[in-house]
């Protein structure tokens, strides 16, 4: 791949012109403090696909950040490779290679004496781009972390809420379209219900955008909800799983994966599955709880325990009755899938 | 919803911090008319001996007037120009011993008695302006030096990091983040420098440099008060305008947004 690239400058250009995911490989990536008995990251391999979003979930300090950061080479690995779309990074200016990366970091850091449209800016300004072209993107990407230009661009960051400041980050980050974006904990500082409306949001944003994302959490309910992928990491950043939500759910690879996932797994994998998973009863009395087959099977339970009947009515998005949900036929989907992983089946996500 | 509770508290915080702004750019200047005013009635009424006569008079008063600010304006350029580079390079060599050694000499500067400075250095140099001007930037390098270090530890290490993994230099950093984020307490550290510079130039007299401190000295010398009175009040006429002229263009030049 990169003979096809002669120089740096060209192979900026060349994924950028990539506004969707570029492949992302770690190839025995190691990262040694000086005067440390034990390195920091231990030998970390990983390759990502384009357009996929990769979760790194640990507890604080088993490395996942320091994992994340060597990418962007805010950390120099030790040894090992890191190649975007084939390229080494290690081969590559670390200034020229950071404006090409998006980085959302939890504490925000927009700049205090810049506008929010003047931090939007930064990027394609060190990147020479015309100021029609910036003040266009600005607007752009105002619009599509839904920030209102009119109200927002001239704003400085305090004179905005936590949540409003996440998403000026954001488009901060997306500003020069950079095919790899790393983030860390970008949603942790928020309250829970705006957190909740900021992963929606960016789940959406990245339906459309296709970026190849590495998304470090110590929340394994946001992982769960956000990625195609998800590496459950412990100590120096050892990999102790890595596959979909809904396979590492339903097969947990060790104790320590297990109690990642702590209580109500079974819940949690629910939450995943479409009604559409399961295999539904003929339509009996029109009378009973009712709900539109795009619901989770995490919807329909909630539903059948509250309102205490033994089976709910599916419908169709036209409000037709389709067939009927109880308790047994729930647990049979997360039976089957249980089977389906543990055969080893091409389980692994699409993006 | 909270937005509609905070407004309120904020509008009427702004008003009251927009009197306090207008009190605090009219105070000082009203003040130092009123002294300024009543010292010059006061000795018109008196009668005033020839001794009086050859220093009280607009063109004498005048040349003090501008030896002592030339002096105090001069070593302030000096100290800006040198200590605010010497704080970026202590900030950036992120070494315990640059740091120590860079705050010792300015502690000594500063510690030292600016009279005995003055004195020393004539007696080991030479006299006149350049040697009260190496004492006055001696005496008031501290401030500057040490709020430049000081206003650029304190820009937040995560608008730094943004910063860097936006891909910024260390260079760019510096210059559009860095110390646009520091220059309110450095500009703070300069406003401080120029007050002590205005107290300290009087000491300027003793080598023969001129400034206010003459009238303050021949009066005292020779006994004529109101010649001691005018060279001392119009030095602190001239600290006080001079604070009060930093503070305006602190106001003015603070980066919005903070």
């Amino acid at each position: 791949m990169s003979d096809t690239v002669p120089t740096n400058t060209g192979f900026f250009r060349a994924i950028s012109s990539q506004s969707a995911g570029v492949s992302l490989e770690l190839d025995h990536v190691t990262k040694q403090y000086p005067g440390q008995p034990a390195p920091a990251v231990d030998d970390f391999s990983m390759n990502i696909r384009p357009g996929e979003l990769i979760m790194f979930v640990g507890p604080s300090g088993c490395g996942k950040t320091t994992t994340m950061k060597m990418v962007n080479r805010l950390i120099e690995p030790s040894s090992g490779s890191i190649r975007i779309d084939g390229k080494d990074v290690l081969s590559l200016n670390p200034n020229e290679l950071r404006r090409h990366v998006g980085y959302v970091i939890q504490q925000i850091g927009l700049f205090p004496h810049r506008t929010i449209a003047e931090n939007i800016a930064t990027v394609p300004k060190m990147l020479g781009w015309k100021k029609d072209r910036i003040a266009e993107r600005v607007d752009e990407l105002l619009r599509t972390v839904q920030l209102d230009p009119g109200a927002f661009a001239n704003r400085y960051p305090r004179q905005l809420s936590g949540g409003q400041q996440q998403r000026a980050g954001v488009a901060r980050a997306l500003a020069a379209d950079p095919p790899v974006m790393l983030m860390d904990e970008p949603f942790g500082a928020t309250d829970p219900i705006t957190r909740e409306r900021l992963q929606a949001e960016f789940l959406r944003l990245q339906a459309e955008i296709g970026k190849t994302i590495i998304f470090v959490t110590h929340d394994f309910d946001e992982a769960i909800r956000m990625g195609d992928r998800i590496a459950v990491l412990s100590e120096r950043s050892r990999i102790e799983q890595f596959d979909t939500p809904a396979n590492i759910l339903a097969a947990p690879a060790n104790e320590y994966v297990s109690s990642f996932i702590g209580q109500g797994a079974a819940i949690k994998r629910l939450a995943l599955m479409p009604i559409s998973d399961a295999v539904l009863g003929p339509v009996a009395d029109a009378g009973g709880p009712r709900i539109p087959v795009t619901g989770s099977l995490r919807d329909a339970l909630d539903l059948i325990v509250l309102s205490g009947v033994a089976r709910v009515t599916v419908t169709d998005p036209d409000g037709v009755a389709m067939g009927t949900l109880d308790h047994a036929a729930i647990s049979h989907v997360l039976g089957t899938t249980v089977e389906v992983s543990a055969l080893g089946a091409d389980g692994e996500a699409t993006p | 919803m909270t937005a509609t509770i905070a407004l309120p508290s904020a509008q009427s915080l702004r008003t009251r911090a927009r009197a306090m702004t207008v009190l605090r750019l009219v105070a000082a200047p009203v003040i130092v008319v009123i002294a300024v005013s009543l010292l010059f009635w006061w000795i018109s009424t008196l009668p005033l001996d020839s001794i009086e006569q050859r220093t009280l008079n607009p063109a004498y008063i005048e040349a003090r007037i501008k030896e002592h600010l030339l002096l105090t304006f001069v070593a302030s350029l000096l100290v800006a120009v040198l200590a605010i580079p010497a704080g970026i390079l202590v900030y950036r060599a992120r070494s315990a011993w640059v740091r120590g050694i860079f705050l010792t000499l300015g502690n000594i500067g500063q510690a030292t008695p600016a009279v005995g400075v003055v004195i020393l250095l004539a007696i080991v140099w030479q006299t006149g302006f350049a040697t009260a001007l190496v004492a006055l930037v001696a005496y008031s390098f501290l401030p500057v030096l040490r709020n430049t270090m000081v206003g650029l530890e304190q820009v937040g290490s995560d608008v730094k990091e943004a910063a860097r993994g936006m891909g910024m230099t260390r260079n760019q950093v510096l210059t559009r983040i860095e110390l646009p984020l520091a220059s309110p307490t450095i500009l703070a550290g300069l406003r401080t420098a120029l007050v002590f510079a205005v107290g300290t130039a009087t000491v300027a007299t003793f080598i023969n440099a001129g400034g206010l401190g003459d009238m303050i000295v021949n009066g005292l010398k020779l006994q004529r008060y109101p010649v001691l009175l005018t060279g001392a009040v119009l030095v602190a006429a001239i600290a006080v305008l001079i604070d009060w002229l930093a503070g305006v263009v602190e106001d003015l030049v603070r980066p919005k947004g903070l």
